[in-house]
């Protein structure tokens, strides 16, 4: 079991981690999921060994890794874009662990028809790796983490890119490849939909900072921080002021009812989450049609105030809507 | 000096102009009437003659293919061994190059480039200004210990010669490993890494591989080098270290044997070509390509304790390497610190400008003793005229390289032919075609030119090819007259160019050593010339002289370099 506890890491004078601990239990994959420059790759790096944090240990069941270096803790990164070795084709990319480990020819030989198969590329080993698609070299990139049989396997947004198809398929049969392993993983990305896929729970970086972990669908339903909420894309987030204990709030769309889980002062400035409601409870609020998006069989569309709602038709540009939200205190 | 050999102009990819507006077949044929008739005349035919005499029964004595063997296999060695050391010192001065930040940085590059454009005499003065027997380590030991030889044996050995050699290429190293090196993915060793190597195996098994293109193609272009060598040879090591050009060099002089040296060149010549077939073969094969990244991305300041010991031990070696002999120079040329010739005595050691001053004395009175003073006026002479007649060849070639026809496809290489040829060879080849005439001082800018005029067709060419079409269309539909356009677009671009071709020409001119050291006549020494029979000579005085004269050509030469720094087009790249 890896355990993480209070890594602090600056980059130029600047914190770029603070306090991040996390454990990454046995047959669980973990998802670091944040936006561009919240240090999730960096975090990968720490772990592995390959970057120094300035506080912080890196545990593997109950041993310090700091003294360890990245050649022997035994753990398989995948890149974003791939770093496949460029001098060597698909079967020594692949045996690079397996030699590292000085494993005889006979028996790297059967471990990568193993793991070949495992990735179907089966037949693809004289193949030079600079001559195969974006997907293919991914799972070249795979299939060279899993050789060497690692305890942990970490991904930095390992089909970041790729179009959006590929990028699907992969990750199904990544998920049917961590099940048959049951290795625990670290998944770094930026793409929630990713992240709802893979993750057996998500870990969510803001600013350097851990701001929430959970399963992911606990995560949706309570984002517990403005940040997360809009990150996540579950709603609108809006200012408001309290009015009076009745939990009356006001807001840019009018005086809202909210029930929160502890009181609040008169005059006291919080945060709503205006989630699009799903049945027809909820309080409505209307607006002008501004923007219509196709997502996945509905329409999102978005008011000329900010909210966003799903439809299942659209609206016409501009056209006066009633929507229903529901409306969430955020901490 | 040697950089526009790599600097192959793109040709062709930017739309061109009234040069564009093709003139025909005689149009053409006129423009390549000037260069290729100089070359017909300066450079093929004294190499006929040099074949003609290499060809004959005199040459091929058994004697003579014996020396010319045992000459070739010295050669062969000393560039082996040079090169080596310079990989030795370049790898990892590259290393620190392109991975590490740290204070100081730039500086050392530029540092570690000047060598390579400085005059072999200045190199073989400072090495001698710093080790050599009256040098300033050898006089301040006898001071200190009071002992009456120099302790340091320097000047005369081949370690002379390979310090030299490493001190004048390992930018090449710096520059190819160290850009190769900079564009590395750093993530393909954070793979190696996590798949279980450890340093030692991530060198032997990713980084050496991926380097190897840049590290072939660095180490045949050192080679070359060391190959040709000729005049860090002679001043360091003396004529017993017979390289091929040293011992063409002592062959037509001393001895007079002619066709021996002829020998002696042409299998120069081959050998250079083979070499340099090799070098273009490297870096056409250089297939493996790594993403493409910025250089900046890799760079960081040294971390772990061995990482900093690392930077400082480097940062004090190359600087030790380059600093020491290029200050030595000035600071012996300004130091009393023996008796000169005829003095007696104690000599109170201290600051003095005698040594240039005595630059303009002739104390000897002699006939043919020529003043300094006179060998420098010959030198900017003979510098300008190598400047104008360079560049009167060099333009109307650069202008039908701009858009090679079949002509051009032929004729361009044909144009770098005298590159590959040295120094010490056209000197030669002067010598079998026009031994009559040698008396004129005006053949040493001729050969001069024959020397410049690679790197100013290189120059400028890139430059014309560059001049956008769509730049002179906007300038006349805004109501440029063809004089105006020309005025307002072509001129300023290809001033610069203009600019540091001429200096090109005109600081290889005042560096130049191997032809003039054989065709010069004595009473029309060049600087170099006369810096070397200073050295040649006894006395503190005239060694003072050597040094103060190669301060000078050195402060010329590294202000030519700045200039042509300066004017370099955006983008032209390093090498």
């Amino acid at each position: 079991m890896l355990e993480v506890r209070e890594i602090e890491k600056a980059y130029e004078g600047q914190p770029l981690l603070r306090d991040i601990s996390f454990d990454v239990h046995e047959d669980e994959t973990v998802c670091l999921l944040g936006p561009s420059g919240s240090g999730k790759s960096t975090l990968l790096l720490i772990i592995a060994g390959l970057e120094k944090a300035e506080s912080g240990r890196v545990l593997w069941d109950g041993e310090d890794l700091t003294p360890v270096p990245p050649h022997l803790r035994d753990f398989g990164l995948v890149f974003q874009d791939y770093a496949l070795f460029p001098h060597l084709d698909v079967f020594d990319n692949v045996a690079f662990g397996l030699r590292m480990k000085n494993w005889s020819p006979e028996r790297i030989r059967q471990r990568l028809a193993e793991v070949l198969g495992l990735v179907d590329l089966a037949g693809f080993e004289q193949r030079r790796v600079t001559d195969l698609s974006g997907g293919e070299q991914q799972r070249v990139a795979l299939a060279r983490a899993l050789a060497p049989d690692p305890r942990l396997l970490m991904f930095d947004e390992p089909l970041g890119a790729l179009d959006r198809a590929l990028r699907e398929q992969l990750l199904a049969q990544l998920r049917r490849i961590l099940h048959e392993t049951r290795l625990p993983a670290i998944y770094v990305t930026h793409d929630q939909a990713e992240a709802s896929m893979i993750a057996d729970r998500v870990l969510l970086l803001h600013e350097g900072q851990i701001v929430r972990q959970g399963v992911i669908a606990d995560v949706w339903a309570h984002p517990a921080s403005a940040w997360a909420a809009e990150f996540l894309g579950v709603g609108k987030v809006v200012d408001g002021m309290v009015l009076d204990r009745r939990s009356r709030v006001e807001t840019p769309y009018g005086v809202l009812t909210v029930k929160c889980l502890h009181e609040h002062k008169r005059g006291q400035r919080i945060k709503l989450l205006l989630r699009p409601a799903d049945s027809n409870a909820g309080v409505a609020i209307s607006g002008r049609a501004a923007d219509v998006v196709f997502q996945q069989g509905r329409f999102k569309v978005t008011l000329d105030n900010g909210l966003f709602v799903y439809m299942d038709t659209a609206p016409k540009k501009s056209q006066q809507l009633s929507v229903k939200v529901q409306i969430e205190c955020l901490e | 000096m040697r950089l526009p050999l790599l600097q192959r102009a793109k040709r062709g990819a930017a739309p061109r102009s009234w040069l564009a507006t093709s003139p025909g077949w005689v149009g053409r044929l006129l423009l390549w009437l000037a260069p290729l008739s100089f070359l017909a005349v300066f450079f093929f035919m004294p190499f006929a003659r040099i074949l003609a005499y290499s060809f004959s029964w005199e040459a091929l004595s058994a004697g003579n293919l014996q020396l010319a063997l045992h000459t070739l296999g010295f050669t062969l060695y000393q560039a082996v061994l040079s090169t080596l050391l310079t990989l030795l010192v370049g790898l990892p001065a590259a290393y620190l190059m392109a991975r590490f930040a740290f204070p100081g940085k730039s500086v050392l590059r530029a540092l570690t480039a000047v060598p390579f454009m400085l005059p072999t005499v200045v190199v073989a003065a400072g090495f001698n200004a710093l080790l050599g027997p009256r040098g300033l380590m050898n006089l301040l030991l006898m001071r200190g210990l009071s002992i009456n030889t120099p302790p340091i044996t320097f000047v005369g050995t081949l370690g002379a010669i390979l310090l030299a050699h490493v001190f004048y290429n390992t930018t090449i190293v710096i520059r190819i490993v160290g850009n190769s090196l900079s564009r590395f993915d750093p993530k393909l060793e954070q793979a190696a890494r996590s798949l279980g190597a450890d340093r030692r195996r991530l060198w032997w098994h990713v980084v050496l591989p991926l380097l190897r293109p840049a590290l072939l193609a660095a180490a045949v272009l050192v080679f070359l080098f060391d190959f040709t060598s000729f005049g860090v040879i002679l001043l360091l090591g003396g004529p017993s270290f017979a390289t091929l050009e040293v011992e063409i060099y002592v062959q037509s002089l001393y001895y007079l044997n002619l066709p021996l040296a002829a020998l002696l060149a042409l299998i120069q010549l081959a050998c250079t070509l083979i070499f340099s077939i090799v070098y273009t073969r490297v870096i056409t094969a250089s297939t493996v390509q790594t993403a493409p990244r910025s250089a900046e991305g890799n760079l960081r300041g040294p971390s772990s304790l061995r990482e900093k010991l690392f930077v400082s031990a480097m940062v004090l070696v190359i600087s030790l390497l380059f600093v020491l002999p290029m200050a030595a120079l000035p600071i012996r040329s300004v130091s009393q610190l023996e008796a000169n010739r005829g003095q007696r005595g104690e000599v109170a050691p201290g600051f003095t400008t005698q040594y240039y001053t005595e630059l303009f004395v002739n104390r000897r009175n002699s006939i043919t003793y020529v003043p300094p003073f006179e060998a420098a006026l010959n030198s900017l002479g003979y510098a300008a005229a190598t400047v104008i007649l360079s560049l009167a060849m060099g333009f109307p070639a650069a202008w039908g390289l701009v858009k090679p026809g079949p002509l051009e496809r032929v004729l361009d290489p044909i144009l770098i032919l005298p590159l590959g040829a040295s120094a010490v060879t056209l000197g030669l080849g002067f010598i079998v075609s026009f031994g009559r005439w040698l008396i004129h001082p005006w053949m040493v800018p001729l050969a001069h030119t024959l020397v410049a005029l690679p790197f100013v067709i290189r120059t400028l060419q890139p430059a014309l090819a560059t001049i956008p079409a769509r730049l002179r269309q906007a300038a006349a539909s805004l109501g440029a007259s063809p004089f105006k356009v020309w005025q307002t677009v072509d001129w300023p671009i290809l001033r610069r160019a203009t600019l540091s071709a001429a200096t090109f020409a005109f600081t290889i001119s005042l560096g130049e050593f191997g032809a003039t050291a054989l065709i010069s006549r004595p009473e029309y020494p060049t600087i170099p010339i006369a810096i070397y029979r200073f050295l040649s000579q006894p006395g503190g005085l005239n060694y003072g002289q050597a040094m103060a004269m190669a301060t000078l050509l050195m402060a010329l030469a590294a202000a030519g370099i700045f200039l042509i720094e300066r004017s370099r087009l955006p983008g032209a790249g390093e090498f």
